[in-house]
């Protein structure tokens, strides 16, 4: 028997455990990228227009921090531009949580022992994950690949745009297979992948806003921090603007590195084993921990940090870019329209600070669902029912975590206008003013976070076993009545469904109390709803 | 007053009726053995005590209150080990004991760290990182150092090694001792026989036999060994004796309490040579209710109750 026994027979136990997530990955994201080169396409149709871009995309220190150089004016290059960021990150990240759900997890749940008793060698699960991951990550850039052509865009570039996202799922399929044997736990794995990601973000950015701007003006060249990022690498490929082909041997070498790396540590590691040891905790419970809100606090505050970092530095980026609005749309009307549809209102800065707002507060609508949704994953795991066999009453645990998830969201919004408010106002010179008045404008939106709170509550209480699938479903269809259904010409009785279409747009629009008013007694209704059918029903797993 | 009484309890989930009339007492300061197989009740009945779901019918009281009504002040003198515990993976072992007693309403910082040093468990490890056996050592801790009047019990030892269920044993005693009354679901059958003062027998939703260990014993059949000069004859027209088969020359035969003695006045008239009684085990009493599936109609046509 080999250490590679068995690889083949794992490999397709990997591909039907995987078989809906490896469809969605290897056909979303060509999808993705076909509907974003084509909507790029509508927007900068004539070389004028792209000129434009490349010019304000390769100066604007946001935009180069956030989607790194411009390579040419074609409208592949724009496309790429546009696309690099949103694939290549989900390229990391889906390959990263596959690798480590391969290895490092199967080891954690004790399957690998099961596995590993059978005639299965030494490599073979950690060659089996590669396998998997790998082809995937190949065949959803062909399909990437194919999508681009279909949008009308040369073969040539296609090719090489999509063999970046591919280098770079290959380059973290190489940090995962080490991860996966460092960490004792799958999420240390994810996340010290995924902190790799961050790592590999931050390098890009800073080369790329360091770079040299060519005499022209349509090429940057990044400087050399770029090139230690597997991000980076990508840019570098130059696709649509000259192919530089032989970066790509960058992430082949990293993934070789990696796996072998990789082998030599699963060869000296007992099962189960990393080399990071279990962080410990403390043996004694501190004060605040004793109480359902010092409990609540310790579940959401990691998460509730990360999404504080992530809104800060997003909304001094978009405040920052809140001066360049004008330059980058002035001669480009469809960009214009669009901006003005979600944010509403005549000034173009004003509709595009309230626009921003907007946004945020959509997007936290998520972070109220899946904080408040904690309640239904400890209620079917079990964790709930030993809790509610102590002195706590059910409004009061349910509603200390409605509270805390509100008060996240809230806390999160006002870091949202803050940063908005501050990175405009740096940018136009009032700082203060600027920063006062979009929190003022984001606290607006508290009455729509609260509806959604109320919702995630109503459907917990009233239909715990559909309430996950339930919640997801209302603020997808809140999303894209917000963002859709102006542009679809919905009638406003079916707008009007969302919390988000009542919110009045400050600062674009004049404050109006009344549907803030009307919101919070909603909010209300559905929340004593769901304590209330909460205290009634019984604790179904 | 008893601590826990249910009365024609009934509990229906859709179609299934999971409990269908149950009648249960626990005495103060008795252990109270509740045994049954997979899927027969108990934990149902036991989370219908603790609030977490609702009858349809019947009379529940504990701790002389409604379990529904009065949950909040009721689990301030009660504690549970459920039999799947699971915690929150990022909390270190300690912290999670020390909040569930704080919500509790408080324990006993002495008992905490006695108990942990008896069941060996390092309170500094998080909780993802715990075995089965660990994440229950942190419930039954969590649970005995608080110090209440009842402690509900469901399969507590289960993923507990043999020495951890010496300490339980010993941790439940003390806790009696102290005046608690303990509800004790388990599928641990010797450590029924050790712990409980009475024992109820549940089989699909209803309570079938109740009792201490001696009452359940004088419904249940002897087995007796005999060794006798001549072959002993006539021996299965004998009111009450059933399964007689010889043995190595002996014969082996299972015979009701009551008719023991007309079977002893009967075998001594083929010389009796040796003659083993043996009391039905724990095991065995339990098996007449719910050994049906495995041994077939042996046990239907002569369980008691039926």
């Amino acid at each position: 028997m080999s250490a590679f026994t068995g690889t083949g027979w794992l490999t397709r136990l990997a591909l039907r455990r995987d078989r809906v997530r490896l469809a969605i990955w290897t056909l979303g994201s060509p999808l993705i990228g076909y509907a974003l080169a084509e909507s790029v396409a509508s927007i900068y149709p004539d070389e004028q227009n792209r000129i434009g871009y490349a010019e304000v995309a390769n100066t604007s220190v946001v935009a180069r921090a956030f989607n790194g150089p411009v390579a040419s004016t074609d409208l592949g290059a724009v496309v790429v531009t546009e696309t690099y960021l949103t694939l290549a990150v989900l390229a990391a990240l889906l390959s990263t949580f596959a690798v480590v759900r391969h290895t490092r997890q199967n080891e954690e749940t004790g399957r690998a022992e099961l596995l590993g008793a059978a005639a299965v060698g030494r490599y073979a699960l950690l060659t089996a994950a590669l396998v998997v991951v790998v082809g995937a990550n190949v065949l959803a850039g062909a399909l990437l690949a194919l999508a681009f052509v279909g949008a009308g865009l040369p073969a040539a570039g296609s090719v090489a745009a999509a063999a970046a996202i591919v280098g770079v799922g290959l380059a973290f399929t190489g940090v995962a297979a080490v991860t996966a044997q460092l960490s004792v736990t799958s999420r240390g794995a994810n996340a010290l992948a995924a902190a790799t990601v961050g790592v590999a973000f931050l390098l890009r950015a800073t080369g790329d806003v360091l770079g040299q701007r060519a005499a022209d003006a349509v090429r940057l060249d990044s400087a050399w921090p770029t090139w230690l990022s597997p991000l980076g690498w990508g840019t570098q490929i130059r696709a649509f603007g000259g192919e530089r082909w032989w970066v790509l041997a960058l992430p082949v070498a990293l993934l070789v590195v990696g796996v072998a790396g990789a082998y030599a540590l699963a060869e000296r590691r007992d099962l189960g084993a990393g080399l990071l040891a279990a962080r410990r905790g403390p043996a004694t419970a501190a004060a605040g921990l004793l109480s359902p809100a010092g409990l609540t606090w310790r579940l959401h505050r990691g998460a509730l940090t990360g999404w504080a970092v992530a809104v800060a530095v997003l909304g001094l980026a978009m405040g920052l870019a809140g001066n360049e609005v004008d330059d980058m749309i002035a001669d480009n009307p469809a960009a214009a329209e669009a901006i003005a549809q979600l944010g509403g209102g005549a000034d173009l800065v004003d509709a595009f600070l309230a626009a921003m707002l907007a946004l945020f507060a959509l997007t936290l609508g998520a972070y109220v669902v899946q904080a408040l949704l904690r309640v239904r994953g400890d209620e079917s795991d079990g964790i709930l029912e030993p809790l509610l066999a102590t002195a706590v009453s059910r409004y009061r645990w349910l509603g200390t975590q409605v509270a805390g998830a509100v008060l996240g969201a809230l806390a999160l919004m006002l870091l949202a206008g803050a940063t908005t408010g501050l990175g405009y106002g740096l940018a136009v010179g009032d700082p203060v003013g600027w920063t006062v008045e979009l929190t003022g404008a984001a606290l607006l939106w508290l009455p729509a976070l609260l509806v959604v709170a109320g919702v995630v509550t109503a459907l917990f209480g009233a239909l715990p076993r559909l309430s996950v699938a339930l919640s997801w479903a209302v603020l997808i269809v809140f999303l894209l009545l917000g963002q859709l259904g102006a542009a679809l010409d919905l009638p406003q009785a079916a707008l009007n469904l969302s919390p988000y279409t009542h919110v009045p747009s400050v600062p674009a629009v004049d404050v109006t109390v009344l549907p803030l008013v009307v919101l919070t007694a909603v909010a209300a209704a559905l929340l004593a709803l769901g304590l209330t059918t909460f205290r009634r029903r019984d604790t179904p797993t | 007053m008893s601590v826990i009484s249910i009365e024609n309890l009934v509990k229906t989930f859709g179609g299934v009726r999971a409990l269908d009339g149950l009648d249960l007492t626990v005495e103060p300061g008795e252990v109270h053995g509740f045994l049954g197989p997979n899927g027969s009740g108990k934990s149902t009945t036991i989370r219908i005590l603790l609030g977490l779901l609702r009858r349809d019918s019947g009379q529940v009281r504990i701790l002389d209150g409604d379990p529904w009504r009065d949950a909040v002040t009721l689990h301030r003198r009660l504690a549970y080990v459920p039999g799947d515990v699971n915690l929150w993976p990022n909390l270190s072992g300690g912290e999670a004991i020390d909040l569930f007693g704080a919500l509790r309403g408080g324990l006993d910082r002495r008992r905490r760290d006695e108990l942990l040093r008896r069941f060996d468990l390092d309170p500094t490890k998080k909780c993802r990182t715990y075995s089965k056996g660990n994440r229950q050592k942190v419930a039954i801790v969590a649970a005995f150092a608080s110090d209440v009047e009842l402690y509900v019990l469901d399969e507590p030892t289960s993923g507990l090694d043999p020495l951890m269920e010496a300490v339980f044993q010993e941790e439940v005693r003390q806790l009696t001792q102290a005046g608690a009354s303990v509800l004790l679901s388990s599928h641990v059958l010797a450590e029924v026989e050790a712990l409980c003062d009475r024992v109820s027998i549940i089989r699909e939703g209803r309570i079938v036999e109740s009792g201490t260990l001696s009452e359940l014993r004088h419904l249940a059949r002897t087995t007796v060994t005999v060794e006798t000069g001549r072959p002993a004859t006539g021996l299965t027209e004998l009111p009450g004796v059933h399964e007689v088969r010889p043995v190595d020359g002996r014969v082996r035969l299972e015979v009701e309490p009551e008719h023991l003695d007309a079977l002893l006045a009967h075998l001594v008239r083929f010389e009796v040579r040796a003659l083993t009684s043996t009391p039905p085990t724990l095991e065995e009493l339990f098996l007449r209710h719910y050994g049906e599936a495995v041994n077939g109609d042996r046990q239907a046509t002569t369980g008691g109750t039926r």
